[in-house]
């Protein structure tokens, strides 16, 4: 009966090591993804490499251990011996780990200084961690516009959503307007945080990396295959942080120009619809879109924010209440949230005006104001 | 003999015995102080408990069921800093005090009035850190490592309660560590040369210095927050022609010998018990000490292994990875050497065995997914995952919390003079062997994965390795309670244990009664004693 436990002891302890063995190869099963980048590849050998040699080295030293944990017991009539060192011993057990430790050193090396060559781009992209969300910008192509989770998987996660996660396609990991990549092509990404540090990661792309305010970190990467990939930031950065996915879609170098020129086509269409009239009906529609890019990650949707989180816009009292009392939180930010940043920097009077106008007239607010560039200009 | 030698020490300048609360609050006894720091941390192990029990009930399935995001990242941030300074640190600190005058044939430590106040400030510092849970905006919410400038700019008030309460337990492990190098060097029996000491007291000689060397810079990182808070200066603050990497810099200069800190006098526990329970002199005892000198010394070169991730030079990148891969040389050794130790011993499985074996080989475990994310490029990858804290835990639970486990059902039977309760004590062991494997083995494939750290929810497909790791938490949970029930049954009664209960064991402490007296040392023990109980003792 002792001699059944002890063994079952061994193979308890033994099981997690096999466990690793059995692992399999694709994204959300139990191993790192190969990727679709040169870097993923290389990464994901490196991996491997020092997985076989970690369990390899367990497997000596846990099997030896084992022999003495077996036969040498005192049970089993073993007398100790005794002696008490082996210096020829020592210093092979010494020098084999070093000798083991440069042999993975030099590849690794290898792969660090080609993770870290700098081609020349054929796009560049400015990655923004913003609390919640991502900002992508092409500064060549002139296009830039925020990435934000999904609102279906927003309204599940809430606590007593009564909706399954499992119903919401990409639970966490879907966002309403992925980054574009063209595949085959040197990419430079360019990652800076705006408020606290974020991580930008997607596994398949093989790396991650800070997006730290003050410091612009670079990474250059050449996608292999069209596809979409998914990630989330990876870095603390407060009560949004599990709720910030990335997704790229990669497509082929045509698909992209295509894309460029559909966006650049869709953002003068803008441009020129904002530049009409001032109309309740324009500030409305503009409004509503910023709103849900730019201010929806705290606020929610609805309007309802989280209770203790993040306050509710629906029946707030300075939304509701004085036009300039509004206008100054919104552009000034709030005096003691520093989450509540001065938008006034990153905004123009239309844009602003327009938010205004949709938060002072939706849900149940019902001001019918409509806030003009003019009174957003005399606020700064 | 040594009743009157205790009149005498008891007569100089000592006041009468103090019996009731006014015992515990002034004591000077090494033994009290350690009973307290010990009782103190079992009892934060069971506060940073039940904060990682809330975690993983919430990460039991997709979805928010029982928190909101924000006070998930303080369950996150509390469990990590109760964990490590209010549970593993003083538990550390409270074997030192019970075991080092004892086996250093001392009657107690060197400064016994600044061992009174390094443990009193301890539950001072608790009520402060855990005060945050008060306040309107929350308990601090930054992760452990508080990270500007979500500690500076975004924290809420209660972010200067825990920078205090980080000064006070600064303040309190410096004195505790003041104290060890003192002890040591001062009061050990006049024949045991340094070389010939315990590893237990090795290894606390050499983590002493560490916490001497570390913690003031904590304390440097921490007051430079605050500053940034309040008095307008711009550290960690880009906009003010500060950088917020630098405190990822000071941090982590600190934080890595922590890591070390808190695992090398775990080193000493095992180093004490294979040799008890194998009936054989540890394999290489020069060589480890050398061992740990080593791992120790390095531990001040490798702390930008935790920031491969912010974009540092390549060259740094290289450094870091080179440093951060030898010091798997040293740990290796320690390794080999406890096996080597084994190898051939006559082995008996009594329950302190039972939890250095498994310490070896979860430990391992860890410190070779260690070896893995020291590997820069592959680390691009597993940075802040679940890779790391499955890492993490491995060396954190079943390295320094099993080694404490350990230490306890060790010494359990000396401090109290009773047997304690072997069939619960082997239920607690193979509980919580089984329950942590479960909890922790699933986070190292939910991190492969793509499953970050700190998350309160996460996608669907990382849902059944939460599931397990939640029950093997739970699990792990309850079982602890066995450990606090197999302690008050020792320390109310039991068969006695005499003076050495393990018929292997060497060392001093095993030369004095069960419990042993007030003084254990009044007058130094002979230098054959020395000799006999020594590492030389088993020729």
């Amino acid at each position: 009966m002792i001699r059944k436990t002890k063994t079952l002891m061994l193979i308890l302890l033994l099981t997690p090591s096999l466990a690793v063995a059995a692992a399999a190869e694709e994204p959300g099963g139990f191993n790192m993804p190969y990727g679709v980048t040169p870097t993923s590849h290389d990464v994901y050998d490196m991996h491997m490499l020092l997985f076989w040699v970690c369990t390899v080295i367990g497997a000596l030293v846990f099997a030896v251990m084992i022999w003495s944990l077996v036969f040498h017991r005192r049970a089993r009539g073993a007398v100790a011996a005794k002696f008490s060192g082996h210096t020829r011993l020592e210093i092979v057990w010494t020098a084999i780990p070093a000798l083991i430790l440069v042999a993975v050193a030099i590849p690794a090396t290898r792969v660090l200084l080609a993770v870290n060559a700098h081609p020349h781009p054929y796009v560049t992209v400015d990655i923004h961690g913003s609390q919640w969300k991502w900002h992508y910008s092409y500064p060549d192509q002139g296009i830039a516009y925020y990435s934000n989770l999904k609102a279906d998987s927003r309204k599940a996660s809430r606590e007593h959503s009564g909706i399954s996660p499992a119903t919401v396609p990409y639970y966490l990991r879907d966002v309403d307007h992925p980054l574009v990549l063209p595949v085959g092509k040197d990419v430079r990404l360019r990652i800076t945080g705006d408020d606290v540090i974020h991580s930008w990661w997607v596994p398949q792309l093989g790396f991650k990396r800070d997006a730290i305010p003050g410091f612009i970190n670079r990474a250059d990467i050449v996608i292999d295959k069209p596809g979409i990939y998914r990630g989330q930031c990876a870095e603390l950065c407060g009560a949004g942080h599990g709720f910030m996915p990335i997704v790229v879609k990669a497509v082929s170098p045509a698909e992209f120009l295509a894309w460029v020129t559909q966006s650049k086509k869709a953002e003068a269409a803008e441009h020129e619809s904002e530049q009409g009239p001032w109309t309740r009906q324009l500030a409305m529609t503009q409004g509503k879109k910023i709103f849900d890019s730019v201010c929806a990650a705290c606020h929610q949707l609805n309007g309802k924010g989280i209770p203790g989180v993040f306050p509710a816009l629906d029946g707030s009292k300075i939304v509701n209440g004085p036009l300039a009392g509004h206008i100054k939180f919104v552009v000034h930010g709030s005096p003691r949230n520093p989450v509540m940043r001065p938008f006034g920097k990153e905004m123009n009077n239309r844009q602003l005006a327009a938010v205004l106008t949709y938060e002072r007239n939706s849900w149940s607010n019902h001001t019918g104001d409509l806030v003009t560039p003019e009174e957003v200009e005399k606020a700064r | 003999m040594s009743e009157t030698a205790e009149a005498v020490m008891g007569g100089e300048g000592h006041a009468a015995p103090l019996h009731g609360w006014r015992r515990w609050l002034f004591t000077t006894n090494h033994k009290d102080i350690g009973t307290l720091y010990l009782v103190f941390s079992l009892i934060m192990l069971f506060a940073g408990g039940i904060l990682a029990m809330i975690i993983r009930a919430e990460l039991f399935e997709p979805g928010l069921q029982l928190v909101q995001p924000l006070f998930y990242n303080s369950l996150v941030t509390m469990h990590g800093l109760t964990m490590i300074f209010l549970a593993i640190m003083p538990a550390l600190v409270g074997l030192a005090n019970w075991q080092i005058p004892m086996m250093i044939g001392a009657p107690d430590m060197a400064l016994p009035r600044i061992n009174n106040w390094s443990f009193w400030l301890l539950p001072f510092a608790f009520v402060l850190m855990w005060a945050g849970f008060l306040t309107p905006q929350g308990a601090p919410n930054a992760g452990w490592t508080f990270y500007a400038p979500l500690s500076t700019t975004y924290a809420p008030p209660s972010m200067d309660f825990l920078i205090f309460a980080i000064h006070i337990m600064g303040i309190s492990s410096i004195m505790g560590g003041i104290n060890i190098i003192v002890t040591i060097f001062n009061l050990r029996a006049p024949g045991m040369k340094m070389i010939d000491m315990p590893l237990f007291v090795w290894t606390w000689l050499i983590t002493a210095f560490l916490l001497v060397f570390a913690m003031p810079v904590l304390a440097g990182a921490a007051t430079m927050v605050l500053f940034d808070r309040h008095f307008g200066t711009s550290f960690f603050n880009a906009a003010g022609g500060g950088d917020p990497v630098l405190f990822q810099h000071i941090f982590w200069f600190f934080g890595h010998p922590e890591v070390y800190i808190m695992i090398l006098p775990a080193f000493g526990v095992i180093s004490e018990i294979v040799p008890t329970f194998s009936r054989k002199p540890l394999f290489g005892r020069v060589s480890m000490i050398y061992a740990v000198g080593a791992i120790a010394f390095m531990s001040a070169m490798v702390w930008a292994h935790h920031m491969f991730a912010v974009g540092l030079p390549v060259s740094a990148q290289i450094f870091f990875m080179y440093t951060t891969m030898l010091i798997a040389v040293p740990t290796g050794i320690k390794v080999f050497n406890w096996v080597a130790t084994m190898w051939r011993g006559a082995l008996t499985f009594e329950t302190p065995m039972l939890w250095a074996v498994s310490f070896i080989f979860l430990f391992t475990i860890g410190g070779l997914s260690g070896l893995m994310l020291a590997d820069v490029p592959a680390d691009y990858q597993y940075q802040d995952t679940y890779f790391v804290v499955a890492h993490l835990h491995y060396v954190l639970v079943t390295g320094s919390l099993f080694g404490i486990i350990g230490a306890v059902y060790y010494w359990l039977p000396k401090w109290t003079g009773h047997m304690y309760n072997d069939r619960i004590s082997k239920w607690h062991f193979w509980l919580s062997v089984i329950s942590v494997n479960v909890t922790f083995f699933p986070m190292h494939f939910a991190g492969l994965a793509g499953m970050p750290r700190r998350i309160p929810d996460y996608a669907l497909q990382f849902a059944d390795y939460n599931m397990v790791s939640s029950i093997g938490a739970f699990v792990f949970g309850l079982s602890q309670l066995l450990f606090v029930w197999v302690i008050i049954q020792a320390i109310r009664g039991g068969a006695p244990a005499g003076e050495r209960p393990w018929d292997g064991a060497k060392g001093l402490e095993w030369t004095l009664s069960s419990p042993p007296p007030h003084h254990s040392f009044p007058t130094p023990p002979s230098d054959e004693l020395v000799h006999r109980e020594g590492p030389h003792g088993y020729e």
